[in-house]
C-alpha cells in the first residue's frame, strides 16, 4: 500500500487534489481511498487530506500518520505545522515553491531523506499561467506522478477530464502537462549532475 | 457501474435509483453532500416524479416525510447528530404509526461538547425508537444497504436508520459498483402501502389509543423487528442473486472459525480490525471478527452462533453508555448469556478520535491475554483527564470542562492531522 | 365583503335564519349535502367552540373540494375528542402526528399528491392556538415560507385546554388560567407585547390570511371556501370560545364569539398576500366590560377588588384594533 499525505490551506483544492489522486489510481485499475481531515476549516487554515492506493481492496481507516509521500501545497506551513511528521525515511516529498529545498532552510533535512525523491515545483505560478487561479493541487499532482511513477500523467489528466470540463479542463491538463515535464526535466538533470 | 466517488455521491445515487417520491432535506454535517446531490438530481431531472423539499429543520423534515409516507409517497431524508435528536419526537412517531422511511444516518458525535465527527451516539440514542438499524462497513455496502433498506421497511411498514460512518464513510472516495435500473427496479418493487391517506377510502391515522390497546400496539412494532430477523437474511440473499453481491444480513463474521479471541464491531471500523487481525494471524494469533450489520432487530442468536465456540470476546464500539459502559456490549453479553464466556467492553473512538492500527493490536492482545479491565477507554488521556479531576476537588469554581480540556492540551490537537 | 347576500336582521338576535332561504342560498352547515365531515357522538365537552368551528370550516373546505380532502391534526382538543381508540369522528382522510408538526405533516402529505398527480385531492391541516403560535411555529413559518399547497386553519381557544387550561402565547392579558393565576398586583396572564399570528402569516406574503369566528358562520363559510379555490400557504385564525376554559355557560359560546368581535377585542378580516383586503364590521360597538364580564377567567377585574385600570387597558387594545383595521361601520378599512 502507498500513502499520500497532503497539505494545504483552506481554499487550494486539497481535498479535491487526494479525490483526483483515487481517481487518478482507480483509472489505473487500482483501488484507493481519498479522504480528508474531517476539519470544519474555513478557507486560509491549514487543512490535510490523505489517500491510500493498493492493488487490493482497502480496508484501513485510520489517518495517515506514516506516508510514503507528502506534497506540500503551501510552503508557509512549514513554519506552523509539523508537516513531516512520520514521513518514512524513503519516502517522496513534493513542495509548492519556486525556491530549493536548500534556499528555504529545508537543505539539512532534505539530506535526511533520498535525493531523488524530493522535488518543488512553482505550482502556484503554474495554476495562474493555465487556469487563471492560484490553485496549485493539479500541477502538483502531475508533478507527483513524475515524481513518483506511482501513477501516469495519463491518468492524471483522465481525473482531469472527469473532475472539470471546457476552459478549466482544459487550462488544468496544460498546468498538468507542463508540470509533468517541469518535474521529469528537474530529476533527470539531477541524475546527471 | 464500478466508479471512484465519494461515499455521498454513491449514496445518493443508490437513493436515486429506488424512485423515492419525496425527499425532505435540511444540512447537517456530515449528512450535507448526500442531500445536496440528490437536490441536484432532482432539479435536473435526473431523478423525475420526485419532490425535494428544503425543510426549516430536521423535526420539519421528518413530519414531512410522515406526511408524504401516510399519503403513499415512497419517502426519504438524511440526518446526523443533533438532527437526529432534534427531530427524535417525529422519528418515535414514524415507527409508532409504521411508516415506511427510509433515513441515512452520517453518524457523528452528540455534544456537548460540540463535535462534527464520527462515533455511533446518534443512531444509538434511537436504539428504542422502533426503528430498524442497519450499519454500512463500506461505502459498497452503504449503497447495497439503502436499497434493501427500502423493500425490507415496505414489507413491514417499518422505518429505517441506514447508519453509516460520518466523514469516514460519507468523505471517502473509494471504488464503488453502482448498480443499474433495472436491476434495482428488477428487486424493489413500486411502494404498495398498507395505509394510505385516501379520500376514497378515508381512514384515520394516529388516534389515541389508551391502556386497553397501546401495549398490542407496541408489541406489533416488536413482532415487526423479530420478522425482520427473517426477512434481513432473505432480502440478502436476494440481493446476492440480482446484484452478484454479498452485501447486508445480520452479522458478518472473518477468520472466526477457529478463533478463540473474537472481536465484535459495527461500521467502518471493522475494515481496520480485520487488517489488525490478519497481521495477529500471521502471527500465530487466533483472532476472529463479528460485525453486526443489524444493530436494531439485534440478531441474539447470530451473535451467540458466531461467538459460542470462542474463548472470549470483545466489543470494540463508538458508543458510550455514561454511567455503564458499553451500549453495543450489552446486547451481545445478552447474547451469549448462560455460555459462561469472557467479555470484554472498549470504547473507541468519539467524537472522531482515530482508532489506529497500533493501538487495536495492543487491545487485542490483551484481550487475548485477558489482561482487560470489563471497560477500557482505548486511547483515553488519563493526565488530562485526573488533572481536570483534581482541578474540580481543588476549586469549586473550576469552570467548564471541554474549555479547560482544550487548554491543558494545549489546544494543538485541532491543528494535527486526524 | 360581497359574501354576505343576505341580511337577518328581522330575526332581531342576528342568528342565521338558513331554513327561511332557498335551499341554493342556505349556507354549508343548513344544506342537505354536508359532508359531516367530524361525525356527532365525539367527547367534545357541551358548548365546545372547536368542535363547532372545526365542522363549520371543515365541512365547508369539503364543499370547496368535492369531498377530496385530506386532514392533518396537531396534538390538542381536537384530536383527543374526535379519536378516542377505537372511534373516529372523522369522515375524511386523518392523520394526527404530533402536537408540532401538524403544518410539515400537511405539506408531506401536499407533495405525496402532487407527485402522484392527484391535482384534484387538497390538504387541510388544524391545530389549537397552542399547537399554532407555540410549539408548532416553526414548523408552520416554514411552510407559509415554502408556500405548500396547504390550508392551515387555527381553532383558537386562547389557552392549552387539552392540558388543562394552561397560558398560551395567545391567551389574553388579564386572564386567568392555570399558569396565570389571579393572584398579585396585576392577576391574571401578563400584558406581553402579543403575538398576533395572523399579521406574522401575512407576514409571510401568503396568498391568503383571515380571521373568523363561530359567531358568523357565513363569514366562516365563505373564507374556508375562499381559502379552498387558492392555490398556496393560507392561514385561517378561528375564534371558537371554550366554556370550560373561560368560565362561560355552555349556551354562551356563540354569544362570547360575537361579544369578541363587537368589542373589538378579535378583529375579524382577511388579506391576500399581506395587505387587509376586508374587514367584518362592527354593528353594534360595545365595551369590553360586556365581553369580559361573564367570562370567569376576568372575574378577577370585578367586584369587591375590581381592577379597572386593567380593564382600560383591555379596552384600549380594543380601540386600537377598531383604528387599525377600520371595524366601524362608517371606517375606512
Amino acid at each position: 500500500m502507498f500513502e499520500v499525505r497532503i497539505h494545504g490551506r483552506g481554499g487550494q483544492g486539497v481535498v479535491t487534489a487526494t479525490e483526483m489522486l483515487s481517481v487518478a489510481a482507480f483509472e489505473e485499475g487500482r483501488h484507493a481511498q481519498a479522504f480528508p481531515s474531517f476539519g470544519s476549516e474555513r478557507t486560509g487554515a491549514p487543512v490535510v487530506a490523505f489517500c491510500r492506493i493498493d492493488d487490493k481492496e482497502i480496508r484501513l481507516r485510520e489517518p495517515i500518520m506514516q506516508p510514503d509521500a507528502l506534497i506540500i501545497q503551501d510552503p508557509t506551513l512549514l513554519h506552523q505545522i509539523n508537516v513531516f511528521a512520520g514521513l518514512k525515511p524513503e519516502g517522496y516529498v513534493l513542495l509548492n515553491t519556486h525556491h530549493s529545498f536548500e534556499s528555504i532552510g529545508l537543505g539539512d533535512f532534505a539530506k535526511t531523506l533520498r535525493p531523488e525523491r524530493l522535488c518543488t515545483l512553482p505550482a502556484t505560478e503554474l495554476g495562474l499561467k493555465h487556469v487563471g487561479r492560484p490553485i496549485p493541487n493539479v500541477p502538483l499532482l502531475a508533478g507527483f506522478a513524475a515524481l513518483s511513477g506511482i501513477i501516469r500523467l495519463e491518468s492524471v489528466i483522465k481525473a482531469i477530464n472527469e473532475k472539470f470540463s471546457g476552459k478549466v479542463a482544459e487550462g488544468n491538463v496544460n498546468a498538468a502537462t507542463e508540470a509533468y515535464a517541469l518535474v521529469k526535466k528537474e530529476m533527470e538533470e539531477r541524475a546527471h549532475a | 457501474m464500478l466508479k471512484q466517488t465519494e461515499g455521498s455521491k454513491a449514496v445518493a445515487e443508490a437513493i436515486a435509483l429506488c424512485r423515492p417520491e419525496v425527499i425532505c432535506a435540511y444540512p447537517i454535517s456530515p449528512q450535507t453532500h448526500i442531500v445536496e446531490a440528490l437536490g441536484e438530481m432532482v432539479k435536473s431531472g435526473e431523478l423525475p416524479k420526485c419532490e425535494f423539499i428544503n425543510v426549516e429543520s430536521e423535526f420539519a423534515a421528518m413530519s414531512v416525510a410522515i406526511g408524504s409516507s401516510a399519503a403513499g409517497a415512497r419517502s426519504y431524508t438524511a440526518t446526523a447528530s443533533q438532527g437526529l435528536l432534534f427531530m427524535v419526537e417525529a422519528v418515535y412517531n414514524a415507527s409508532g404509526l409504521g411508516l415506511p422511511i427510509v433515513m441515512t444516518v452520517a453518524n457523528r458525535a452528540i455534544g456537548a461538547p460540540i463535535n462534527i465527527w464520527n462515533d455511533h451516539s446518534d443512531s444509538l440514542s434511537q436504539r428504542d425508537s422502533g426503528w430498524m438499524q442497519l450499519f454500512a462497513e463500506t461505502n459498497q455496502e452503504a449503497v447495497d444497504l439503502h436499497i434493501q433498506a427500502f423493500k425490507l421497511a415496505e414489507e413491514l411498514s417499518m422505518p429505517i436508520m441506514v447508519c453509516m460512518d460520518g466523514f469516514i464513510l460519507t468523505h471517502a472516495f473509494e471504488r464503488v459498483d453502482i448498480p443499474s435500473q433495472e436491476q434495482v427496479d428488477a428487486y424493489l418493487p413500486p411502494f404498495d402501502p398498507r395505509q394510505m391517506l385516501d379520500p376514497a377510502e378515508p381512514i384515520s391515522i394516529g388516534a389515541m389509543v389508551g391502556p386497553e390497546a397501546f401495549m398490542e400496539v407496541k408489541y406489533l412494532a416488536h413482532a415487526k423487528q423479530l420478522q425482520a430477523l427473517e426477512l434481513i437474511p432473505q432480502l440478502a440473499a436476494e440481493f446476492k442473486q440480482t446484484f452478484g453481491r454479498d452485501s447486508g444480513g445480520l452479522v458478518r463474521t472473518y477468520r472466526a472459525d477457529d478463533a478463540e479471541t473474537m472481536i465484535v464491531a459495527m461500521g467502518s471500523v471493522l475494515g481496520t480490525i480485520k487488517d489488525v487481525v490478519d497481521e495477529m494471524r500471521e502471527q500465530g494469533h487466533k483472532v476472529g471478527v463479528l460485525g453486526i450489520i443489524s444493530y436494531r432487530p439485534f440478531p441474539l442468536q447470530q451473535v451467540r452462533e458466531a461467538l459460542v465456540n470462542c474463548k472470549r470476546f470483545l466489543v470494540l464500539e463508538k458508543s458510550l453508555a455514561v454511567g455503564m459502559g458499553g451500549i453495543v456490549a450489552t446486547d451481545v453479553r445478552m447474547a451469549v448469556r448462560g455460555t459462561g464466556l469472557k467479555g470484554y467492553t472498549a470504547i473507541a473512538g468519539l467524537g472522531g478520535r482515530p482508532i489506529p492500527k497500533t493501538s487495536l493490536h495492543k487491545l487485542f492482545l490483551e484481550a487475548e491475554q485477558e489482561s482487560l479491565e470489563p471497560v477500557t477507554f482505548v486511547d483515553l488521556d488519563w493526565d488530562a483527564v485526573n488533572k481536570q479531576l483534581e482541578r474540580e476537588r481543588q476549586n469549586r469554581h473550576s469552570g467548564p470542562i471541554a474549555e479547560n480540556m482544550l487548554h491543558d492540551k494545549g489546544m494543538s490537537t485541532a491543528a494535527k492531522f486526524g | 365583503m360581497g359574501f354576505q347576500t343576505v341580511k337577518f336582521y328581522q330575526t332581531g338576535t342576528f342568528t342565521v335564519g338558513n331554513r327561511l332561504l332557498a335551499p341554493d342560498e342556505r349556507s354549508v352547515q343548513a344544506g342537505e349535502m354536508r359532508s359531516n365531515s367530524i361525525s356527532s357522538g365525539h367527547r367534545a365537552c357541551q358548548g365546545c367552540g372547536e368542535a363547532l368551528g372545526a365542522r363549520y370550516a371543515i365541512d365547508a373546505a369539503m364543499a370547496e373540494s368535492n369531498g377530496q380532502l385530506i386532514a392533518a391534526n396537531a396534538t390538542g382538543c381536537l384530536e383527543v375528542f374526535s379519536t378516542p381508540y377505537p372511534e373516529s369522528s372523522w369522515q375524511v382522510p386523518w392523520i394526527h402526528s404530533l402536537f408540532g408538526n401538524a403544518p410539515a405533516v400537511a405539506t408531506g402529505i401536499a407533495a405525496a399528491l402532487k407527485v402522484k398527480g392527484k391535482h384534484d385531492v387538497r390538504v387541510v391541516a388544524q391545530g389549537g392556538d397552542g399547537g399554532t403560535t407555540d410549539i408548532g411555529f416553526g414548523c408552520l413559518s416554514g411552510m407559509f415560507e415554502r408556500n405548500d399547497d396547504v390550508l392551515y386553519i387555527c381553532y383558537d381557544n386562547e389557552a392549552y385546554m387539552n392540558t388543562g387550561v394552561q397560558r398560551s402565547s395567545a391567551t389574553p392579558p388579564a386572564a386567568r388560567t392555570a399558569t396565570t393565576m389571579p393572584v398579585g398586583n396585576e392577576p391574571g396572564n401578563v400584558f406581553g407585547q402579543g403575538k398576533n399570528l395572523p399579521e406574522i402569516a401575512m407576514a409571510h406574503g401568503i396568498p391568503y390570511v383571515a380571521t373568523a369566528t363561530v359567531a358568523d358562520l357565513r363569514d366562516l363559510e365563505y373564507k374556508v371556501r375562499k381559502a379552498m379555490k387558492i392555490r398556496g400557504a393560507r392561514y385561517i385564525q378561528i375564534f371558537v370560545p371554550c366554556p370550560l376554559g373561560w368560565g362561560t355557560a355552555s349556551d354562551a359560546t356563540i354569544l362570547m364569539a360575537r361579544l369578541a368581535k363587537e368589542t373589538g377585542t378579535f378583529p375579524v378580516f382577511e388579506a391576500e398576500y399581506g395587505e387587509v383586503t376586508g374587514v367584518l364590521k362592527i354593528r353594534n360597538k360595545l365595551p369590553v366590560e360586556e365581553y369580559l364580564k361573564p367570562q370567569k377567567r376576568f372575574a378577577h377585574l370585578f367586584g369587591k377588588h375590581a381592577h379597572p385600570e386593567m380593564i382600560a387597558r383591555l379596552q384600549a387594545i380594543a380601540d386600537r384594533n377598531i383604528r387599525k383595521y377600520g371595524l366601524l361601520q362608517d371606517q375606512e378599512s
